[in-house]
């Protein structure tokens, strides 16, 4: 089923086309690997699907993206509930300077749980499903910003799911890390899908072919192609697609 | 004849300390002299008796007070004002001339004289809204005078907040103002106090704005409320220094003495909470 469709969406900073004519659809809890060039546009792709781009001064959007059917760029939706139900992984680990635990409460929270047993629970969950409750659970008043760099990234995906979304958009999720913390938060990615619509945007192709069930290879704001992840990495049909991922341009 | 470069660096070097030494002398030396000449006056009955004799003897109470209710007052108004405004234009203005506007006027308002302040507030506060010469007009016109120095701390602060952090709480379905409630405001607060603290440090020394709109000559009882007049330190010093005669300059140091001293507090407690901040700041 499609969790996402993406049609005929055109996105412009000022004059500059920074993405043409992107027809994609999604599907529910796989992992879509968008990869390409720098400056190809995928990151501004990834941006629209939360509406992260409306915060940035003179961006102007044509298309239709569905979610869950509805429009996104329909002026009656409501940002708060969409970016609750899209959540998003940033490129550098942003946790806020609070403790663990306060950083996981914080979306529940500020969307009104005051109850303390209940935002427990919300805690132990989130990190349990990272795999970081067994090291923290006795240090969840400690200064977020302290934990080690994969750590943090872990809470971050652990305050995003805190706040219960269907999507997780990941842009760049490991290119702060190191091999090993990489490694591990791909199997973390695994695991997720069971729960969640994954899209990651990803330098790194041997990332993109390791954990991804479809893969989008995008070039100068257009998609040159997309498919099975497998045949897109063995057999791509465009010449382009093959060229990059072969490593003669990126 | 040419010098040799390392001559020219000994006598550049010369030069740079040298002025940097000139930068200190004064601040020591008013120092100096206040501790010197005032310091003998200063006891418990100097800071909590009222003046006595045409102000040549008993304390100066009063004033201190005075000072210390322009003070509040001018926090009262000021700091609210001058952190929305600076909240409105980091956060939700865009960029358009409208904007540029408002922050032109702001770099203006810090260059007006102090004086024109006081003529402002009394023409305004004091004659026009005629809430007469008082706490009140008295703590508008301070506040008016130091709110470009509040707004553009803050604004400093606000925007020293990392993207990264606003990102992350809008992406979790955080609406703007909820974030920057939780989110970027505790993390400007030290900023937007240290500010805050320098502009009151500045009002609470100022002579010109509180001469038309509620400084007292004389006057040896607290005020009741915000629409009396009262005295304060820099024109009870002001009065001392050029008003009364045969006063002698152990008063006059002594008043100088205490409001320098008030002033070096406030700056003292904003360089604690900046170290405080430094100290504490992980980003």
């Amino acid at each position: 089923m499609n969790k996402i469709e993406i049609q005929n969406l055109n996105l412009f900073y000022g004059t500059f086309q920074a993405l043409i004519d992107v027809n994609i659809a999604i599907e529910e809890k796989m992992i879509t690997a968008l990869i390409g060039p720098s400056g190809c546009g995928k990151s501004t792709l990834l941006r629209c699907l939360n509406r992260m781009n409306d915060l940035i001064d003179g961006v102007r959007i044509t298309g239709k993206i569905l979610v869950d059917g509805s429009n996104i760029y329909d002026a009656k939706t409501d940002l708060i509930e969409l970016r609750k139900k899209v959540g998003m992984v940033f490129q550098r680990p942003n946790p806020f300077p609070l403790s663990i635990f306060d950083n996981i409460a914080y979306g529940p929270r500020t969307h009104g749980l005051k109850n303390r047993n209940e935002l427990e629970e919300i805690v132990e969950n989130a990190l349990s499903r990272v795999h970081l409750w067994d090291a923290l659970k006795d240090k969840l008043d400690r200064f977020a910003l302290n934990l080690s760099l994969e750590q943090q990234q872990r809470l971050c995906i652990a305050r995003l799911i805190a706040v219960t979304p269907d999507v997780v958009l990941m842009d760049e999720p490991c290119s702060a890390l190191d091999p090993v913390a990489t490694g591990k938060i791909e199997e973390l990615m695994y695991e997720l899908k069971r729960h969640y619509t994954i899209l990651i945007v990803t330098h790194n192709m041997q990332q993109a072919a390791r954990v991804s069930d479809r893969t989008g290879f995008m070039l100068l704001g257009k998609l040159m192609e997309y498919g099975e992840t497998g045949q897109v990495f063995t057999s791509p049909k465009e010449k382009k697609t093959e060229e990059y991922i072969t490593g003669r341009y990126g | 004849m040419r010098i040799s470069s390392k001559t020219a660096q000994k006598i550049a070097f010369s030069f740079l300390g040298l002025a940097a030494v000139i930068v200190i002398v004064p601040v020591i030396v008013i120092f100096a002299i206040l501790i010197q000449k005032g310091l003998p006056a200063i006891n418990w009955q100097f800071l909590t008796a009222m003046p006595r004799m045409g102000m040549r003897a008993g304390g100066i109470f009063p004033a201190i007070m005075g000072t210390i209710y322009l003070v509040l007052g001018t926090i009262v108004v000021a700091l609210p004002i001058g952190v929305l405004a600076a909240i409105y234009l980091v956060e939700y203005a865009r960029r358009n001339w409208w904007t540029r506007m408002i922050e032109v006027a702001i770099v203006n308002l810090a260059g007006v004289p102090s004086v024109v302040y006081g003529l402002f507030g009394m023409g305004l506060f004091v004659i026009f809204l005629k809430f007469g010469a008082s706490i009140l007009s008295g703590s508008l016109t301070l506040s008016i005078m130091i709110l470009p120095v509040i707004i553009t701390a803050s604004k400093e602060a606000l925007s020293s907040v990392p993207r990264s952090f606003r990102e992350a709480s809008l992406a979790l379905g955080v609406s703007k103002w909820q974030t920057i409630r939780y989110v970027v405001l505790p993390n400007a607060l030290p900023g937007i106090l240290t500010g805050t603290i320098l502009g009151i440090s500045r009002a609470a020394g100022e002579t010109a704005p509180i001469l038309f709109t509620v400084a007292a000559f004389y006057l040896p009882r607290l005020p009741k409320s915000i629409f009396d007049q009262c005295m304060a330190l820099p024109y009870h010093l002001y009065v001392l220094s050029t008003q009364v005669p045969n006063v002698s300059q152990k008063v006059q140091y002594g008043t100088a003495l205490v409001l320098v001293g008030l002033v070096f507090i406030l700056n003292f407690f904003a360089v604690v909470i900046r170290s405080y901040m430094r100290s504490k700041k992980q980003w």
